[in-house]
């Protein structure tokens, strides 16, 4: 695939200054929202562990709380109860060692694609180190030949790498992912998925990636995680983990996988034999 | 996006260059379409049939004798009315004052349009306790404010350019707020995940989606700024183009009243075209 390969060939500047992957902890973790004058508890005792430097993929059914979860940990959301840990600092307010893409790219229309990464960059970034980095990230992306167009003249894989893009130039320590790929087609998503291994393996940042996709958490996570209601509740909690084996990339026919992938499909109530 | 659909309020007051083919904030492209409509000269001879046609039925019908001069003078008539005027050196006067009135009353009123339009907008404490407020005082048809102005301010340029200025205020102040109110908040909330806040957010963000709104509230704000001129020319002045209008009227000169409308259509042209182009260099530049 040539996106990966000019991914992998420019991607050793970028792995020249390795961010410090930080742990994530989810610490008895709920939410509840106020809904005309209605407490509904969508998250409870959230308890996770996201390791340095790993992959962990959130699986559930919509409306479950898994992008709640992934909010509170960007500071974007704040917990009714428990705590959300990076490295050993708690999260309060905004946290400027997380970077996160959203399932929509979320890009300034009136900015060029390069204007819209070095958006991403931590404050104090000296102007050249910046030029350097931004630039050096549209490569691993693919988006070098684009870096002066704007958002609505790319299409909406290229608007997802340059907000993919925007998340890494801030060398995060945890790297948030919100659906960031449920929007795109088929192809361009499998595309998207190799392109986030080269990211990771050029520079392994700690990932928690939400998704309602199974292959797709099978193919990139070291573990997955399923949320939701037990029996009789409403609120989730983790109500599944499954460790993923073998390297990646990973064979996407593998009977290993295949395994998982009813494993997860029951878990998420769906009759494995069917699909 | 909401930014585009923002990019498209108010172009109705544009000058003439036809739906769609204003410049994309986005960048050119639309520029070299392969498909843009006819030459040039075709594109001139479409914007001047009309006036062209009117010109000669004006002509036609005085010609013939349809109306009385006085009900209708000539386009010629007219013409050597304002030579005339202009001989005597008053018709630049009359230009002259006019035009510094609004251009004057225009500035601040839409200067304290945007300032406060960015207060309420941005602000949910100043939305709580002015938008009622100021919401009160827009109900207030503005020629209402004529003789508490003449009061306070005596017959002179406070009170006209007082007036000009809040018929110009309103329509900017309404424009910058509501845009405010609707930047997507996606985008803000991205934004503020990647760190920004206060002020960079503001001019980042914020400012940035809401410059073709708040563009298309200055330039009704400018013809506001026309409509009271003329309103305050009419009730309280000895010069300026509003005077030659009631002068005129009283002193039965048809003629020099018809050049003095035509005066105000070409001016009020004019100065949206000027403020068009301000527009598109802001919008290529900030959205």
């Amino acid at each position: 695939m040539s996106l990966l390969q000019t991914s992998r060939r420019s991607s050793a500047g970028y792995a020249d200054v390795p961010a410090a992957a930080l742990p994530l902890h989810f610490r008895g973790v709920g939410r509840a929202f106020t809904d005309r004058d209605q407490q509904r508890q969508v998250l409870q005792d959230v308890d996770l562990t996201v390791e340095a430097g790993s992959v962990v993929a959130l699986l559930g059914p919509s409306g479950c709380g898994k992008s709640t979860l992934l909010r509170a940990a960007a500071g974007l959301d704040t917990p009714t109860s428990g705590t959300v840990v990076i490295g050993d600092r708690p999260v309060r307010g905004i946290d400027d060692r997380c970077a996160i893409a959203f399932q929509e790219p979320r890009l300034l229309p009136w900015r060029t694609v390069r204007a819209n990464v070095a958006l991403g960059l931590p404050d104090g970034t000296a102007r050249s180190e910046g030029a350097r980095l931004v630039d050096e990230l549209l490569g691993l992306v693919g988006l070098a030949e684009h870096a002066d167009h704007r958002p609505r003249e790319i299409s909406g894989g290229m608007a997802q790498r340059t907000s993919l893009a925007r998340a890494l130039a801030r060398r995060p320590g945890v790297l948030l992912l919100d659906e960031p790929f449920g929007a795109l087609d088929a192809l361009t998503r499998m595309k998207m998925q190799d392109l986030l291994l080269a990211v990771h393996e050029a520079s392994p940042t700690t990932v928690l990636l939400v998704t309602h996709d199974v292959d797709e958490a099978l193919q990139l996570a070291d573990r997955v995680v399923v949320l939701g209601r037990p029996a009789g509740g409403t609120a989730a909690t983790v109500s599944h983990v499954v460790d993923v084996p073998g390297e990646r990339p990973r064979d996407r026919g593998s009977v290993d996988l295949a395994r998982l992938r009813g494993e997860l499909l029951e878990s998420l109530g769906v009759d494995a034999h069917r699909h | 996006m909401s930014d585009a659909g923002l990019a498209v309020v108010g172009h109705g007051a544009s000058d003439g260059t036809v739906a769609g083919g204003r410049p994309d904030p986005a960048g050119g492209r639309r520029r070299t379409d392969p498909a843009r409509p006819a030459h040039p000269v075709l594109l001139l001879l479409a914007r001047i049939v009309l006036p062209a046609a009117l010109l000669l039925a004006w002509y036609a019908a005085t010609r013939a004798g349809v109306f009385s001069p006085v009900q209708l003078p000539s386009p010629g008539s007219v013409l050597d009315a304002g030579r005339g005027l202009v001989g005597r050196g008053e018709l630049l006067t009359h230009v002259h004052i006019s035009t510094q009135r609004v251009l004057v009353g225009f500035l601040v009123g839409s200067t304290i349009g945007v300032a406060l339009g960015a207060l309420v907008g941005l602000s949910r404490v100043a939305d709580l306790v002015l938008a009622p407020t100021i919401g009160a005082l827009r109900a207030v048809p503005s020629l209402a404010w004529v003789p508490l102005l003449i009061l306070w301010l005596k017959i002179g340029e406070d009170s006209k350019i007082t007036l000009i200025a809040i018929g110009a205020m309103f329509p900017v102040f309404t424009t910058t707020y509501l845009a405010l109110r609707h930047v997507d908040a996606q985008l803000v909330e991205a934004a503020r995940a990647f760190g920004l806040r206060g002020v960079r957010l503001l001019t980042t963000v914020q400012l940035p989606a809401v410059v073709p709104a708040v563009f298309s509230g200055l330039r009704l704000a400018l013809a506001q700024s026309w409509l009271f001129l003329v309103a305050a020319e009419l009730i309280a002045s000895s010069q300026g183009l509003g005077f030659l209008l009631i002068d005129s009227q009283n002193n039965g000169r048809t003629d020099r009243l018809l050049l003095a409308i035509v005066l105000l259509a070409v001016l009020g042209k004019l100065s949206d075209a000027a403020l068009g182009v301000v527009e598109r260099w802001a919008v290529r530049r900030w959205a």
